[in-house]
């Protein structure tokens, strides 16, 4: 280790990226990125394959060295610090366990490189099977676990030093809808039972939306909006956004008046009221609404509310939720997901108001 | 192909060889277990001999001796051509390909002329030595077993380089890259994650690299000159060189049930597929 630089001992480090860029050959896979990981958070970086999210991950470990830019740890630079020298704790896509080590010898592997003394492996690693549920497969090798048992020996085995910062690649792909929530549910609680600062990366969107304390979403190389979940999912800031985060409803707008927080715009025959957001809503701007904060009645109920005439072409029992498939007068397809319970079940082609309260929509620019 | 028709025509396949092998190896052989029996008269006399004869048992020895050092140092150096093949970079990779395929495609019996070429007397490493005034008598490099040592590595290290680089290639990347997270220096890496991974393939190599020279002929008789007899060099003398048809044969029979017997621990510990590359 460099002298002078501690890493990997306090509790939880705060990371701040300055202007990184990387390319590879003529390839821009990260663009003039900043970005302040606070202590202790967990921020998730979100985006499709090729977004460069994996390549920010890579360059905070230390695998990859950013063609521009600086990275800071505790107000250190840090950006020609190499990975071992790091030590961030690290959860790789597929585990990367040692597959010639048993379970205990993989969380010790960390410890012993550390010249930790026998005494203090034994007792730590006893801690983390403990923690991580894994008492009683301590000598078997990863070939003879399941997929949620070799992801829990992969987290034992990133948090067994007490890293600063943990760094989890996409950790859960693999695994099946019901072990990926029930990981979901521990990697929460380690975060929390921990206080390490956390930087996970996927493209699941609700995963990310469930976890996180903030959110990075990423496409082509670009962060386009950091903040907390609610904030990225109701108020996103454009509309790569919006639309990565969940389904939402575009409704273009005609004749739009901006006025103080308020924004009204014709949309058919109706005046569509809406929140502002976004800084540069140009002369066409769409209405934005999750199918989620829209309700379908056979009348027009709150005056106060916004309406639009359509006729229901489909609907879809999804058990908790119904989701209905409406079209307006024009031809717009809008989605509205209701709880079933407050359903009364309306019949097929039947006419309808799709009806939301003012301050659930927004609008976003037209293109982008 | 249909599970139906599958092993009939895999036999299909296999016939023309299994034919050969038949013919050109397993009747002859017959023939040579029933030597080892008959010659000079009936009866385990022969491999009494094997067993307590003097001249066949340092043969035996040195045999398993050269066998020994020959697999110890062609490990050691197909591991480093395996690693540069497999890990290094392209111009690296390029040149370690042209290092292993080379000296494969050339004649076993041109190999050994060139070392000799090399390492006698008048060779090109003592005349360059000497008139270098570095010695002033020759070394014997050749003609002992040195020479075969030698010459026998020389040969058997691309058997050695493609169970060993297949191990290499098979390890995943990302296993590497968690130990460098986890602070491991290179030298900790490639000990306690790197070598570890690659032992089937070691393995592998080291029975293959065995089992040939075993069985190796025409290097130990040009390299050895005479002086440095090997077991299938034994055999030939006894059977081309001497009446002693019986003695031949039966050390041959031994020679054959040992190699079997590698053979078959070799199929139990490592997968045909990584002996392949």
């Amino acid at each position: 280790m460099p002298q002078g630089i501690q890493l990997g001992d306090a509790k939880a480090a705060e990371i701040k990226a300055v202007s990184i860029g990387k390319t590879f050959g003529a390839f821009r896979a990260l663009k003039d990125l900043s970005l302040d990981i606070g202590r202790g958070e967990f921020l998730t970086l979100l985006g499709p394959s090729g977004s460069g999210k994996t390549t920010f991950l890579m360059i905070l470990a230390g695998f990859t060295a950013p063609s521009e830019g600086r990275l800071m740890m505790d107000g250190k630079d840090i950006t020609d610090v190499p990975a071992e020298d790091r030590s961030y704790g690290m959860v790789f896509q597929g585990y990367a366990l040692f597959p010639h080590l048993n379970v205990e010898q993989n969380i010790a592997f960390p410890l012993k490189v550390r010249g930790r003394s026998s005494a203090d492996i034994k007792r730590r690693v006893g801690e983390m099977i403990e923690r991580v549920g894994l008492v009683g497969h301590e000598k078997k090798l990863p070939t003879k676990l399941s997929g949620g048992q070799q992801q829990r020996v992969a987290l034992a085995r990133a948090l067994a030093f007490e890293p600063s910062v943990l760094l989890l690649d996409e950790p859960f792909s693999a695994l099946d809808k019901n072990l990926r929530e029930m990981m979901q549910e521990e990697v929460k609680r380690l975060h929390q039972e921990t206080g390490t600062t956390f930087v996970f990366v996927t493209h699941d969107q609700s995963e990310a939306l469930a976890l996180s304390s903030r959110v990075a979403i990423f496409n082509h190389g670009e962060l386009l909006q950091v903040g907390r979940p609610q904030d990225v999912y109701e108020r996103p800031a454009n509309r790569f956004v919006a639309e990565f985060l969940g389904e939402i409803n575009l409704l273009p707008l005609g004749a739009l008046r901006l006025d103080g927080d308020k924004a009204a715009g014709q949309f058919e025959d109706r005046t569509i009221v809406l929140s502002q957001t976004g800084p540069q809503i140009g002369p066409n701007a769409v209405a934005a609404v999750r199918p989620e904060h829209m309700t379908i009645a056979a009348t027009q109920q709150n005056p106060d509310h916004n309406a639009i005439a359509c006729r229901i072409e489909d609907a879809t029992y999804l058990g908790a939720v119904t989701k209905y498939h409406l079209k307006t007068r024009t031809g717009t397809s809008i989605a509205v997901s209701m709880p079933t319970a407050a359903t009364t079940g309306f019949a097929h082609r039947s006419d309808v108001w799709v009806s939301w309260p003012t301050e659930q929509g927004f609008l976003l620019p037209q293109q982008g | 192909m249909t599970g139906k028709s599958a092993v009939p025509r895999t036999i299909l396949l296999l016939a023309p060889l299994l034919l050969f092998l038949g013919l050109a190896y397993v009747v002859p052989f017959l023939g040579v277990i029933r030597w080892s029996v008959t010659l000079p008269e009936p009866g385990l006399g022969q491999y009494r001999a094997v067993l307590t004869d003097p001249l066949v048992q340092s043969v035996f020895i040195r045999t398993l001796r050269i066998c020994l050092i020959v697999t110890a140092a062609a490990l050691v150096m197909a591991y480093a051509i395996a690693y540069v093949w497999v890990r290094g970079t392209p111009t690296q990779r390029m040149l370690a390909e042209f290092c292993i395929l080379v000296p494969f495609w050339i004649s076993v019996l041109t190999r050994a002329f060139g070392w000799l070429a090399l390492l006698s007397n008048r060779g090109l490493i003592n005349t360059w030595l000497q008139a270098a005034g570095i010695i002033s008598e020759p070394l014997a490099l050749a003609r002992n077993e040195f020479g075969v040592i030698v010459g026998m590595t020389h040969f058997l290290i691309p058997f050695a380089v493609f169970p060993i680089a297949s191990a290499m290639r098979s390890i995943d990347e990302r296993v590497l890259l968690a130990a460098r997270g986890m602070g491991a220096s290179r030298s900790r890496i490639f000990w306690s994650v790197f070598v570890p991974l690659t032992y089937g393939g070691l393995i592998g190599a080291a029975l293959i690299v065995f089992v040939f020279a075993l069985g190796f002929f025409v290097t130990p008789a040009i390299l050895g000159g005479g002086r440095s007899v090997m077991v299938a060099e034994l055999v030939y003398l006894r059977i081309f060189q001497s009446p002693d048809w019986g003695l031949g044969a039966a050390i041959s029979v031994v020679l054959v049930i040992f190699i079997g017997i590698l053979l078959a621990l070799m199929r139990r510990f490592i997968k045909p597929a990584h002996l392949v590359g």
